[in-house]
């Protein structure tokens, strides 16, 4: 099978623009570059994220203060969790892969407005420097955790203005990407390329679009109104002045719940694109997977409550939030038995992108079952702010997202830098970060089940011994990080050349020179066949 | 194209229905007056939504749009009021 | 036209999709849509919970004038209509006459705006006021809504005029940018344009003599049609805030 895509031309990296140097890059509208810049801005916001957790954890080793003071840990928790959030999972895989991979696997030569596609990643350093800004300017930096909770975010000294200010720029960037993409995936697929034919990672950017898009506002007011709250005392959440602080969590979540889709979405569908090149078969359930993508996206709107049991919102409100919670298990559950299903019987190939991919599913599905005791009421109430919770999000999150975007990472660093990366320290990495990520974050379960509170510097002696666990575990972890990137650092340089399509895969992508030629396809390629069609695949080079 | 006479004639309907807007809110209906002005309020929107902007003749994905935008609002309304109402 | 030509104009327009641009401009509409969205609900709960002091506040507020703003930009939003009418027809001076207009409706909103806020605030009717502090909750909650929602639509508005400004030049212009083809070697043929910069060059295989002429005319209606796109989005912003405030109009002012 060969699709007609023209002669190579020479490839993104190579290619000589307008512009030199370090310039190529920050003005470069090309969707690979700008890919590539926000690939390397988040994972150096995922490096200053992972010290500070580690520091949180050294702090946690004993009770009593042991590092750091009550404060300083105060607002260890709100940096770790606003940079993780803001800057690194919720551009995540769509600003990074999906602005590299996305025209490609549409059969187009870039976005539909890659001017606007710059921009984005320009708005994001400049809210990226703003909330540095904040850490050392005012009354120094913010304390409230990274959920910016009123009233407290509205009297506390700190410089929470400033930070709320550099979120509300970072939704801005996360809503010109939106836009992009569902005004390109609208607009610019390749002939032949139907809605069906398109890849699920497609489906997947695309409902995250539109939560970008019809959640990202909500926010934007939301911490405006914390702007003027705390410059002109407007009073809209001021209890003293007659508002509701109940209503700051709701807009808060009505945005921030739905966010949850937009870091998982992107993950679940790189998922979808590595177990069907890595098991050699078609995609079992492709429109069942791709309409439980539009599903969870939708389903996300309904169930921001299940964040506030114990705000003393109705009970009404409460039973009824968390009966919609468990809907979300459904398309979830969708996706996980239609990976299987696709898995089985086909002729697997363990390699390190597939592995992740795997250990995806496992840590995901300890994410969603500790979500089902969270969401649901009754358990919540035990569970709630406790460490439990932060264990649950940090399987689903990290465990989910985090090592789905280190498998995409692998899956497509061939693609994107034209170097193979090297198997076997790879299986060292993923070892050592499976073994660290349990011990990380499993015993958190299991200490809020005991009752320790989340987001205190200090716990009762009788919780050590399973901390002491969990700081020893963060240590590992951190080790297997390293392992994995500098292995992939060496591989951008000393790796073997990579072949257009070492994986053997059957999208467009894996159809074009690696690393890709500037405009993608001389010519516009004609579509004739679902995504996933391995018969009529060449065997693996 | 649209007739420019069309433009017309939706303005003097919107000036019109401001006046309505206006005199109901005098009649003192009570509770009803928040739903005529509501009420109102939408008709004019909907005028400007086909004839100024055009939606009347655009392409469905278009319509298909607005509505999620919409429903979506509607959803968020909704469900804070399940705690609103009950509290 | 020859192959090769067809091939130049597409991929020169290939990134200017009129529709593409009119959905990118409509999703951004509904972010417009959902950011206001959020304070009607909260508008929405307060005054569910305080309807009698919402009422009470609402008078202090002048039915008039706030008639008066909703005409003007009711009249503005068929000034821009007519504006990317007339541009629609080919009719430049009558657009710019038009959107010319409906900036300076834009700006008597907001001097008429100007005057409401300053009257509001002598009174001591503002948020943080010793005045206001003696008042009841609900009338505090009344009045932190109308600073946050018509200040936030007052900005749109001003952002409005701000663009039309930009836009101002491009409804007025008639794209005319000369391209000449021509032939640099024996058998290479480029297209250029007279500020400079070659478009597109190839070695093609058929004759291109009867070219000009007809690639002219395709190139410029379709530089003509990324201005066109240009005005009507700006409509599209300008009846958007035309939207929120045919809203905001009945839920401040006629609640009395």
């Amino acid at each position: 099978m060969a699709i007609d895509i023209g002669a190579a031309e020479v490839s993104y990296l190579e290619h000589r623009g307008v512009h030199r140097g370090i310039a190529s890059w920050v003005l470069s509208t090309d969707h690979k570059r700008i890919g590539i810049l926000y690939l390397t801005s988040l994972l150096s916001f995922f490096a200053v994220g992972v010290l500070i957790g580690i520091l949180m954890r050294l702090e946690l080793i004993a009770p009593g203060e042991t590092l750091v003071s009550a404060r300083v840990y105060n607002s260890m928790f709100t940096l770790h969790g606003m940079i993780m959030i803001f800057l690194f999972i919720i551009p995540g895989i769509p600003a990074a892969f999906g602005n590299f991979f996305l025209p490609i696997l549409i059969g187009a030569k870039d976005v539909a407005f890659p001017r606007l596609n710059l921009l984005s990643w320009w708005v994001y350093v400049a809210g990226a420097t703003l909330a540095v800004l904040s850490l050392f300017s005012g009354g120094g930096a913010p304390d409230t955790g990274w959920t910016f909770y009123a009233p407290y975010s509205l009297r506390t000294g700190t410089n929470v203005t400033l930070a709320v200010f550099a979120a509300f720029v970072l939704g801005f960037s996360s809503i010109l990407t939106g836009i992009n993409f569902v005004t390109t995936i609208h607009r610019l697929r390749a002939p032949g390329m139907s809605w069906f034919r398109l890849p699920l990672f497609v489906w997947s950017l695309y409902a995250t679009a539109w939560v970008q898009v019809l959640a990202t506002p909500i926010l934007a007011l939301t911490l405006m109104l914390v702007m003027l709250e705390r410059i002109v005392g407007l009073g809209l959440f001021d209890a003293a002045r007659g508002g509701d602080p109940l209503l700051y969590q709701h807009l808060f979540w009505i945005y921030s719940h739905p966010a949850v889709y937009i870091m998982i979405l992107p993950a679940m569908g790189v998922v979808s694109e590595i177990i069907p090149t890595f098991s050699r078969q078609k995609i079992f359930g492709y429109k069942a997977i791709a309409f439980s993508s539009l599903a969870i996206a939708f389903v996300g709107y309904l169930v921001w409550g299940h964040h506030m049991y114990t705000s003393g919102m109705s009970d009404t409100a409460r039973w009824v939030f968390s009966l919609l919670t468990f809907l979300v298990a459904v398309p979830s559950g969708i996706k996980v038995f239609n990976w299987v299903a696709t898995l089985y019987k086909g002729a697997i190939d363990l390699a390190p992108p597939l592995l992740y991919t795997l250990s995806f599913i496992f840590l995901f599905m300890i994410g969603g079952f500790t979500g089902l005791i969270s969401g649901a009421l009754a358990t919540n109430l035990h569970i709630h702010d406790t460490a439990f919770v932060v264990g649950h999000f940090h399987y689903v999150m990290f465990g989910g997202t985090g090592f789905m975007l280190f498998a995409a990472l692998l899956y497509w660093f061939p693609k994107m830098f034209g170097r193979m990366v090297p198997a076997r320290p790879m299986w060292l990495a993923w070892l050592l970060m499976f073994i660290g990520f349990n011990a990380l974050y499993f015993p958190m379960l299991i200490l809020g089940w005991m009752g320790m509170p989340r987001r205190y510097y200090d716990y009762l002696p009788r919780f050590q011994p399973l901390n002491v666990v969990s700081t020893a575990g963060s240590w590992v972890l951190a080790l297997g990080l390293a392992v994995f990137f500098v292995t992939l650092w060496r591989a951008r340089r000393h790796g073997e050349i990579a072949p257009a399509n070492p994986w053997g895969g059957s999208t467009l992508e894996w159809q074009i020179a690696s690393p890709p030629p500037v405009e993608n396809f001389e010519r516009i390629p004609v579509i004739e066949r679902g995504p996933y069609e391995y018969g009529e695949i060449p065997p693996v080079e | 194209m649209t007739a420019l006479g069309t433009y017309v004639k939706v303005w003097l309907a919107l000036i019109a229905l401001t006046g309505l807007t206006v005199t109901a809110a005098g009649l003192h209906l009570g509770s009803l007056s928040v739903l005529a002005a509501i009420l109102i309020a939408s008709v004019k929107s909907s005028l400007v939504l086909s004839f100024f902007m055009n939606l009347r003749s655009e392409e469905r994905v278009f319509k298909v749009m607005l509505g999620v935008a919409m429903a979506t609002m509607a959803v968020i309304m909704l469900l804070t009021f399940v705690d609103v109402w009950y509290r | 036209m020859s192959d090769a030509a067809l091939g130049a104009v597409a991929r020169e327009h290939e990134h200017h999709d009129a529709t593409g641009a009119k959905i990118g401009m409509w999703l951004f509409l509904f972010t417009e849509f959902l950011l206001f969205g959020g304070l009607f609900l909260l508008y929405a709960v307060y005054r569910t919970k305080f309807p009698a002091d919402f009422h009470f506040a609402a008078t202090t507020l002048d039915v008039r004038l706030g008639t008066v703003n909703t005409a003007i930009l009711l009249t503005s939003s068929l000034t821009m209509v007519l504006s990317v009418a007339a541009h629609e027809r080919d009719n430049r001076k009558l657009s710019t006459a038009f959107l010319a207009l409906t900036m300076l409706l834009g700006l008597a909103f907001l001097v008429n705006k100007y005057f409401e806020w300053s009257t509001k605030i002598d009174h001591g009717l503002f948020p943080g006021a010793a005045e206001l502090a003696t008042h009841a909750p609900g009338e505090k909650l009344f009045y932190g809504l109308y600073y946050a929602m018509t200040g936030l639509h007052g900005l749109h508005v001003l952002i409005g005029i701000a663009v039309m400004a930009f836009v101002l030049p491009v409804a007025a212009r008639r794209p005319r940018r000369r391209v000449r083809l021509g032939t640099q070697s024996a058998s290479r043929l480029a297209l250029t344009a007279e500020a400079g910069g070659e478009l597109w060059a190839e070695t093609p295989e058929d004759a291109v003599d009867e070219i000009e002429v007809s690639f002219l005319y395709e190139h410029n209606e379709e530089l003509a049609k990324r201005d066109r796109i240009v005005v009507e989005n700006t409509g599209l912003y300008w009846h958007l805030v035309d939207i929120v405030w045919i809203f905001l109009f009945p839920l401040f002012y006629l609640i009395t």
